[in-house]
């Protein structure tokens, strides 16, 4: 099994964050070519046509999100989305803290396509390192007039600011990272307005991934004819994976969609380790719903994974091994989205609430057999009924873990019970009890 | 109304977790700070008002002004925040409300420096909590040592963030080293971080 690396092809090299070894390796050129080859028609055509899907999580089509943005003169934006806070992710942060140069050209041709102005990088405040490396790439594209008032003397200008965030989950929810960039507390919006009519400071706002941008340049280069090429359906182009968890090379990969899920995870993480089996998998971060080892020879692609129940996401494949207790991983589960729900809602706010105590009990030993049935109601009474989709974000994991594995949930609350007793009667002041019950 | 010594009754009764102290209601709400009134470091306000110069609107340099107070009083204290209010023209009330809401902005004294421990789904498949509880009971004095969400470094699980540095893999039984390097003020582990040289 190989990778396909094309928006990895130049990572190894040496110094690429400087901007004359970018330029070396054919780096701005597309840039210069959607600057003075092409109307800004054209190139937002081109991304159309590449059928090219966002690569932050839900997927939506790049170009038609960025067809979306109102004709004319008035002030609009673009943001990128660099909040990368999904548990099991880590592609934006390498993107970004090797080839910077490639996610400003991307920013600087979706402005083009968008007619912005004025850009924003939000990037998560615990990308330290990322974030100075994008400070200094951002300072050596505006002094070689790649960014700021009329680019190389052409018509478009765009600024560029790299925004730190300090530390939420939910300011990768776009409309909570619209507010946090606002200054505000980073709570969703109720759409509509989607931001595309009215986002940042109630201007029309084009909202994408890193890696979503850092593909813009690749289609203006090639074409969207050659991205189309790669990959399978509606799922086109290559996707970067982050494997992690229990594998034995856990790491970035780059493949073209439509690989067996089976060839990422053993061919190339290196599967489980020695002597261990998939218990099961979240194939796109921690907010996907889990697949077992029954699913492992489906198609890595948008569509197979939905079909599937599950969805590609984020393309963060967290791998579970058989050694792993379910209980423990589902309260860990669930108690980072009780932390990190916003609370403008009632049911991820208290959905959340109910599963963490839930399953807390359940690890004590007090938990009863209904409980696994309070469990799956909350977590039916979560999804769908919220500004956003964080509640869903831990509904549908859990309720697929309990799905595949009830019989474990099961066991271990049995065992936890049996356990709390044990520990219980062994207590000194109830030991007398126990000796007079057993006599 | 209730009596003023209701109150003081009230506030004798400890909060259950999770709930805040009630607002001294004794009290006019405060202002916007005149700004001829506040002492506010130069470095500092020179970083507040660059921040405010970069966006359309003044109020989307809260994140980084308070950061960068922060980085001055080491926590949102109630100064830095009357320090913050009196640069960006905002009432104190209104940069208290964000500095709650995110992580990496404290509303208590801690630090200066921080660890951060990933305990988040695919670190916790690794062992992650082992070597925060043996962290932990180190007690590192000048370090907001705590569990935090996924940190983006799963490949290298599990890990820590150190003043933003990240290290990783770590094992419980490194955690002496780590904090016997951090008390000495040496870096932890050289070489293992991210970006570091190779």
């Amino acid at each position: 099994m190989k990778e396909t690396r094309v928006l990895l092809a130049d990572i190894d090299e040496p110094d690429l964050v400087r901007l004359e070894v970018y330029e070396r390796l054919g780096g701005y050129a597309p840039m210069r070519k959607a600057l003075f080859d092409m109307s800004p028609n054209e190139v937002l055509h081109e991304l159309e046509e590449s059928g090219l899907r966002g690569r932050g999580g839900a997927g939506f089509a790049m170009g038609k999100k960025a067809s979306f943005i109102p004709k004319g003169e008035m002030d609009k934006y673009l943001c990128c989305n660099a909040d990368e806070s999904e548990p099991g992710a880590f592609k934006d942060r390498l993107l970004m803290q090797k080839n910077p140069h490639l996610l400003i050209e991307g920013c600087v041709v979706g402005s083009i396509a968008a007619g912005a102005n004025k850009g924003f990088i939000f990037i998560r405040g615990e990308y330290k390192l990322q974030a100075d490396v994008l400070d200094a790439a951002v300072t050596e594209a505006y002094e070689r007039g790649y960014l700021g008032e009329r680019i190389l003397g052409s018509e478009h200008s765009f600024d560029l600011v790299v925004h730190r965030g300090q530390g939420a989950y939910i300011c990768g929810e776009e409309t909570g990272l619209l507010d946090a960039l606002e200054g505000k507390r980073g709570n969703p919006r109720l759409k509509p307005p989607f931001p595309a009519n009215q986002g940042l400071y109630q201007g029309p706002t084009l909202i994408n991934n890193v890696e979503t941008l850092c593909n813009a340049p690749l289609i203006v280069d090639k074409g969207a004819a050659w991205f189309r090429s790669l990959g399978e359906g509606n799922s086109t182009g290559t996707k970067i994976v982050s494997v992690s968890g229990n594998v034995q090379r856990p790491g970035n990969y780059e493949i073209e969609l439509g690989v067996s899920v089976r060839d990422v995870i053993y061919g190339l993480a290196g599967g489980p380790p020695e002597g261990r089996e998939i218990k099961c998998f979240f194939p796109g971060g921690s907010s996907a719903p889990v697949l077992t080892k029954d699913h492992l020879d489906l198609p890595f692609t948008y569509e197979a994974m939905a079909e599937a129940g599950s969805m590609l996401g984020t393309a963060s494949v967290i791998v579970v091994d058989d050694s792993q207790p379910l209980v423990p991983l589902t309260l860990r589960l669930a108690e980072f989205y009780r932390h990190e729900s916003c609370g403008k809602c009632v049911p991820c706010r208290e959905g959340t609430n109910w599963t963490v105590k839930t399953l807390e009990r359940i690890d004590r030993g007090e938990g009863t057999p209904m409980d696994l049935d309070i469990l799956e109601q909350v977590q039916g009474n979560i999804i769908g009924n919220c500004l956003c989709v964080l509640g869903d974000s831990m509904a549908m994991p859990v309720a697929s873990l309990l799905k595949y594995f009830r019989p474990e949930f099961e066991q271990h609350m049995e065992e936890a019970r049996e356990r709390a007793d044990r520990e219980a009667l062994s207590a000194p002041e109830l030991a007398s009890v126990a000796e007079a019950g057993a006599a | 109304m209730r009596e003023a010594g209701d109150e003081a009754a009230l506030r004798a009764v400890p909060l259950p977790p999770g709930w805040d102290a009630a607002v001294r209601l004794d009290e006019d709400p405060a202002t916007i700070p005149d700004p001829a009134m506040v002492d506010v470091p130069d470095s500092l306000r020179a970083e507040i008002e660059a921040h405010m110069a970069k966006y359309p609107d003044r109020h989307s340099a809260t994140l980084p002004a308070l950061a960068a107070a922060q980085r001055v009083h080491g926590w949102c204290s109630p100064e830095a925040i009357q320090q913050v209010a009196a640069v960006m023209q905002v009432t104190p009330a209104y940069l208290s409300s964000v500095a709650t809401f995110y992580d990496m902005l404290r509303t208590e004294p801690a630090g200066p420096g921080y660890v951060y421990v990933c305990t988040s789904v695919a670190c916790h498949l690794r062992n992650a909590k082992a070597f925060y509880d043996a962290l932990a009971e180190e007690e590192l004095e000048g370090y907001e040592v705590r569990e935090f969400e996924c940190l983006g470094a799963c490949e290298m699980a599990p890990m820590a963030s150190i003043d933003g540095r990240y290290v990783g893999p770590l094992s419980p039984d490194e955690a002496p080293e780590l904090a016997a390097a951090l008390r000495e003020g040496r870096t932890p582990f050289p070489g293992r971080g991210l970006g570091d040289p190779a």
